[in-house]
């Protein structure tokens, strides 16, 4: 599927044509944009678009940390970002160059100001929770009609995850969502920087960790999907996308989404210009034309994310607007909460304490 | 003439300076610096505009902190091990696979060789990766090799192959398997079949004749095919973090995690250092027994 779409982007972008002179390199994550609206860009501005995806911070990251990564337009999560602005990774946005920045949505720009003050270098692609995906069906079989699909318990009580073991289990590689929700679980800060409180989440992990099928950041969509496990602790976006796929290929399996009850991470993927990016002209001209509300909104019912842009929700698909997995009510907004980048001891603790968690050693 | 010579010297030379000894030099030197939140993310970086006083304030901010690091975590020396083990066993089973494969070739009648040698290499033609993310179809839970065992009746729950260290070992056995079995073919297709004749005139059954003739004039060609699947697997990423599970604990993922999740690149480098020292007493052991072998030829 990835490959088929990988495959479409990349054709599209060469039957683009070789007489455009201005180019634009995106790099995104993997199955996040409606391809349509690659070539639309294309036929509006004339800007040869070369379109490239990764699956996880860490690999955007260490790209840009390189220096010289040759792309315009790059989306890392804001809590990622916030580090790389401080490493001096961007360039501030040009916002006279950004006139459609007036459809943006003030609650998700306050929320993601903490990362990024004022705005000044990166504009909301998408955002959403972390939570619990799980097919329906073999959930209820394995665990019976009462086993809590909305609470941490189900990934985090040995009780629950010895009897789903046998059906699979994905969990996030991604220690900046695991270890926040494992605090949340064991009723600690999920905010905190302090190594001990840090520590406390090691047994947590350690007793779940061998019915964890798998630690790995994009599988569980497919996986999801084709029935192959039946519990994903992953992106709320990337399960309901699972959902859908499972829909249309009428394969029996019913997926569900849930943001744990306890609290979750309310996370953004935000949109910036590298300072060493080859043409920051067609950046502005991409950036502006993704705060389009059709075009946002394109993107939102494609792969089931909200989006920060306020003007793009009358644009929205009904099943999209309405749905409290991707837009939450007010009062579960409340209970997300946002996480910011450890410093580098605390982040250095974390990263081991991952890779002792996931080898099992 | 003196001067055509030297050149030819120089050439090699030329080439291990500079794919082997200055990469080696910068990721030395990496390794003996301190992470920071920067481009790139490690601190001291060499400034030349300083000239030498700058560059011996540079040398004296180095240290070998990340070494010590790597010493008192047991991680890494778990990780190393580990990679050891599944080396040595995946070697050995690419050579149990691999050695009957080459003996057959070499036993087969002489037109058929040059086609049974094509059909060796033939899956090199494929991607490598496309490869591998084809055995994660045939081994996954509702994969090939579950519907049809379910089929046949042998099982009757999907076995759970795919994410554990069966699957890798089956991944590396698949993509190595044509560098055992053409060292060994190429050997076994030299043995000169009159010395077979010859042990059995003299008393020899078929298996004697196979341990005491064949097999001690294979062996070249057997520590060749094992040094060839021995070192890459040693380092090998791609077939443990596809088809391994959370479980698997291979060097090479190790580094992968320091570099990218850590963004720790002066560990990440000591680590990639030692697996370098490691890896040069099995290729000097290689080098050794090549040069034995060719004076023993001589």
């Amino acid at each position: 599927m990835k490959l088929i779409r990988f495959a479409l982007a990349f054709s599209l972008t060469l039957s683009a044509g070789m007489a455009m002179a201005e180019e634009v390199r995106v790099y995104n994550w993997s199955d996040y944009i409606d391809e349509e609206l690659l070539k639309k860009f294309e036929d509006e501005t004339g800007v040869k678009l070369i379109y490239d995806v990764f699956d996880s911070n860490d690999v955007l990251e260490t790209k840009l940390l390189a220096g010289s990564s040759g792309y315009d337009v790059v989306v890392p999560s804001a809590s990622f970002l916030q580090r790389q602005i401080q490493a001096g990774v961007f360039q501030p946005l040009d916002q006279e160059k950004l006139p459609n920045s007036k459809n943006l949505w003030d609650l998700i720009k306050q929320r993601t100001a903490p990362y990024d003050p004022d705005n000044a270098y990166s504009v909301n692609y998408m955002w959403g929770t972390t939570g619990i995906g799980v097919n329906v069906d073999k959930v209820r079989e394995a665990l019976g009609d009462d086993a809590p699909i909305d609470s941490l318990e189900l990934v985090f009580n040995p009780k629950y995850m010895e009897k789903l073991a046998a059906c699979g289990v994905h969990f996030l590689d991604a220690s900046a969502e695991m270890i926040p929700a494992a605090l949340t679980y064991i009723g600690e800060d999920p905010k905190t920087q302090d190594t001990d409180i840090i520590a406390k989440t090691e047994p947590v992990l350690m007793a779940v960790r061998p019915y964890v099928t798998k630690f790995h950041s994009s599988e569980y969509i497919n996986a999801l999907a084709n029935g192959d496990i039946c519990v994903a602790f992953g992106y709320s976006g990337d399960i309901l996308q699972a959902r859908d796929r499972a829909d249309e290929a009428e394969n029996g399996v019913t997926i569900a989404y849930n943001a744990p009850k306890e609290g979750a991470v309310m996370w953004f993927d935000q949109m910036a210009i590298p300072a060493d990016a080859p043409n920051p002209d067609a950046a502005h001209k991409f950036l502006n034309f993704m705060m389009d509300p059709e075009n946002m909104a394109a993107a939102s019912n494609y792969v089931y994310y909200a989006n920060g842009n306020l003007a793009s929700q009358e644009f929205l698909e009904e099943d999209v607007i309405t749905d409290t997995a991707i837009y939450p009510n007010e009062e579960t907004l409340k209970s997300l909460y946002t996480t910011i980048a450890w410093v580098p001891r605390t982040q250095r603790y974390v990263t081991r304490l991952w890779t002792k968690i996931k080898s099992g050693t | 003439m003196n001067l055509r010579r030297l050149i030819l010297i120089a050439i090699p030379y030329l080439w291990l300076l500079l794919f082997f000894l200055i990469p080696f030099g910068i990721v030395l030197k990496i390794s003996l610096s301190e992470t920071a939140i920067a481009i790139p993310p490690y601190t001291p970086t060499l400034d030349l505009s300083a000239g030498w006083q700058g560059f011996t304030a540079y040398l004296s901010e180095l240290d070998f902190d990340n070494f010590s690091f790597l010493a008192e975590d047991d991680l890494y020396w778990k990780a190393f091990l580990s990679s050891l083990t599944i080396s040595v066993v995946s070697t050995l089973l690419t050579l149990a696979v691999g050695f009957p494969i080459a003996y057959g070739m070499a036993n087969a009648p002489e037109e058929w060789r040059p086609s049974l040698m094509v059909l060796v290499i033939l899956p090199f033609w494929t991607s490598f990766l496309i490869r591998v993310y084809a055995w994660m179809g045939i081994l996954s839970q509702g994969g090939l090799l579950n519907q049809f065992l379910i089929w046949t009746g042998l099982i009757d729950t999907p076995l759970t192959i795919l994410n554990t260290n069966t699957a890798v070992y089956i991944g590396i056995v698949y993509t190595y398997l044509p560098f055992m079995v053409l060292p060994i073919y190429a050997t076994l297709e030299k043995l000169d079949n009159s010395l077979l004749e010859a042990a059995e005139d003299l008393g020899c059954s078929r298996i004697q004749a196979f341990w005491l003739v064949t097999a001690p004039l294979s062996r070249p060609g057997v520590i060749a095919g094992c040094f060839l699947v021995f070192i890459p697997v040693l380092g090998e990423f791609v077939i443990p973090s596809l088809l391994g599970g959370s479980g698997t604990l291979m060097i090479g993922k190790v580094l992968w995690e320091e570099f990218f999740t850590n963004r720790d690149w002066p560990v990440a480098s000591a680590v990639a250092v030692v697996l370098l020292l490691i890896l040069i007493i099995p290729i000097t052991l290689f080098q050794r027994n090549q040069q034995a072998q060719r004076e023993a030829d001589e």
